[in-house]
């Protein structure tokens, strides 16, 4: 039995003719923000954040808060899709390219698992973070980023559903093989693609 | 934002178990803690519903809805009685 | 009292809207006729669920607000930047439809053979589920006694108002307005504390039920409030609403 429509009631802001394609399938403009989270908002204080690469256990490369913001930053505007179906048009961050952190860490390997305060983590190969597609950004809407939106600094991942853009995000481990990270053990795809609807295993 | 508790997922979870279950008994596999299902830390707006130990902050069980189907991972706890 | 079974799969039912009935500028109670329902506990829930032309749905969980054996109905605050309250309370109309699923809960509910005396905690909307407590606590007869420490805003945001005026013999209801108080107002301001618990609730040594229900940190305060006081922990029954207001 399908749903019967409820009279009356319309999704609040639907996109725009102009606007309908850059939505993708099964996705719906929304004008707010949604928090999702899987736990407690982390604060770690900024004197004791850091950002690393590792591979094989040990920090190739780590940053300091300080550190981090002398890095080369820019600004970002992006539309961002999640896989509970919203997707936000045109936000505006600020951030690090991923590509600056690996070419500093000087080190390579065909994927990555991002780890977060929390214990959070998503994989993602190589290429989905590098060429210009991944930043670690600490800056949205032209303030800091707020911690329940993964501040200080989150990943942000705009080509792929919004559960890899990792908040709290405290590095990046290199691996040689592909791993599922928190959601991706738990039936969400591997890889993600909103423009395939690739939100669960197998789709 | 403000976790919920078992109570909120009451209907996800007759999805998953075919029965109402927020009155059940569960122990922490991490760190042995009792309560029922109902007393557990429930985030609930994610890609799917995580619940969570109240002592130790443990993910206790991770539902998941897929095209109509709730399944749900218990690798947390170390027992769960109806 | 006969306990309602969940057999199987909750399933999906249309009813239709009976009624909408404000009991604030923000509240409104909805009396609902749904085809198949199998009665419900007081303290339990139901699922209602929106769907919009392009396919868009959203659900949200509405504690029920009748006692087991009145006709079926839930209370809804309109919160300002909700996307299914202000349709529920503001929008929908008699004669509409409405899918639900129900009733659900089996940990926060009440019955008579649960005994008393009962101690109620609630913060703003939170009041919903223990009002069908205290309505079936007085259509069974039930010779529990009952108190109610129900926190609001303001005079005016209290829900239920005249009906929670009634209650006499075995049952007590007290206020604390959080926010204003109406001129000459002699009753508890300020969010719930030790000091005002130990004024008001039941006991220990009367070994009551308490039942606490509304936003997360008015239960987890109240709830470690009873707890200081000797109530055994579980003897102590919580349900957390989101600030979203439904769950």
């Amino acid at each position: 039995m399908s749903s019967p429509v409820s009279r009356g009631f319309r999704h609040l802001h639907p996109a725009s003719e102009e606007e309908a394609g850059r939505v993708p399938p099964g996705q719906h403009v929304t004008q707010g923000f949604p928090v999702l989270a899987y736990g407690p908002t982390p604060h770690t204080p900024l004197e004791s954040w850091t950002f690393s690469i590792t591979q094989g256990g040990t920090a190739k490369k780590s940053w300091t808060w300080a550190e981090f913001q002398a890095l080369p930053a820019e600004a970002i505007t992006v539309d961002i899709h999640c896989v509970t179906r919203w997707t936000k048009l045109g936000t505006r961050w600020r951030g690090v390219s991923v590509d600056t952190l690996l070419s500093q860490a000087g080190c390579d390997a065909p994927y990555v698992m991002a780890f977060s305060d929390g214990g959070y983590t998503t994989n993602l190969p190589i290429a989905d973070v590098t060429g210009g597609r991944a930043w670690v950004a600490f800056g949205y809407d032209g303030q800091p980023l707020e911690p329940e939106h993964g501040g200080p600094a989150r990943l942000l991942v705009p080509h792929l559903y919004f559960w890899k853009s990792a908040k709290w995000v405290r590095g990046l481990d290199l691996r040689e093989t592909e791993e599922p990270g928190f959601w991706e053990r738990y039936g969400y795809h591997l890889y993600g693609d909103p423009w395939k609807e690739q939100r669960y295993t197998g789709d | 934002m403000d976790a919920l508790d078992g109570n909120a997922i009451g209907g996800l979870l007759i999805d998953a178990f075919g029965t109402e279950m927020t009155a059940a008994a569960t122990t922490c596999a991490t760190c042995d803690a009792s309560r029922p299902v109902a007393e557990l830390v429930v985030y609930r707006r994610a890609p799917g519903a995580v619940v969570r130990c109240r002592t130790c902050g443990a993910v206790l069980m991770v539902l998941v809805t897929r095209d109509g189907t709730t399944s749900v991972d218990l690798s947390g706890l170390a027992r769960i009685d109806r | 009292m006969e306990r309602t079974a969940i057999h199987g799969r909750l399933t999906w039912q249309v009813a239709k809207v009976v009624s909408v009935d404000w009991e604030t500028a923000s509240v409104a109670t909805i009396e609902l006729d749904p085809p198949s329902w199998t009665g419900h506990q007081a303290g339990q829930h139901l699922d209602v669920r929106l769907t919009a032309e392009d396919g868009y749905s959203a659900e949200r969980s509405y504690s029920i607000a009748s006692a087991p054996g009145e006709p079926l109905a839930i209370t809804v605050e309109r919160l300002e930047d909700g996307e299914v309250s202000p349709y529920l309370a503001g929008e929908l109309r008699p004669g509409d439809e409405l899918e639900l699923r129900g009733p659900i809960g089996g940990y926060f509910v009440w019955g008579p053979d649960d005994g008393g005396p009962l101690m109620l905690l609630a913060g703003g909307s939170g009041v919903v589920p223990l009002r069908s407590m205290l309505r079936h606590r007085l259509s069974t007869g039930s010779d529990a006694q009952a108190r109610l420490l129900y926190s609001s805003r303001g005079w005016e945001d209290v829900i239920y108002r005249d009906e929670l005026g009634q209650y006499r013999d075995g049952a007590r209801v007290c206020y604390t307005l959080t926010r204003s108080q109406p001129t000459g107002w002699t009753g508890h301001t300020g969010r719930i504390d030790s000091a005002l618990l130990a004024e008001v609730a039941w006991p220990a040594a009367a070994n009551p039920l308490a039942y606490i229900c509304g936003p997360t940190s008015f239960v987890e305060t109240a709830a470690a409030g009873l707890v200081e006081l000797g109530y055994p922990p579980q003897r102590v029954k919580t349900e957390r609403f989101g600030a979203t207001g439904g769950r």
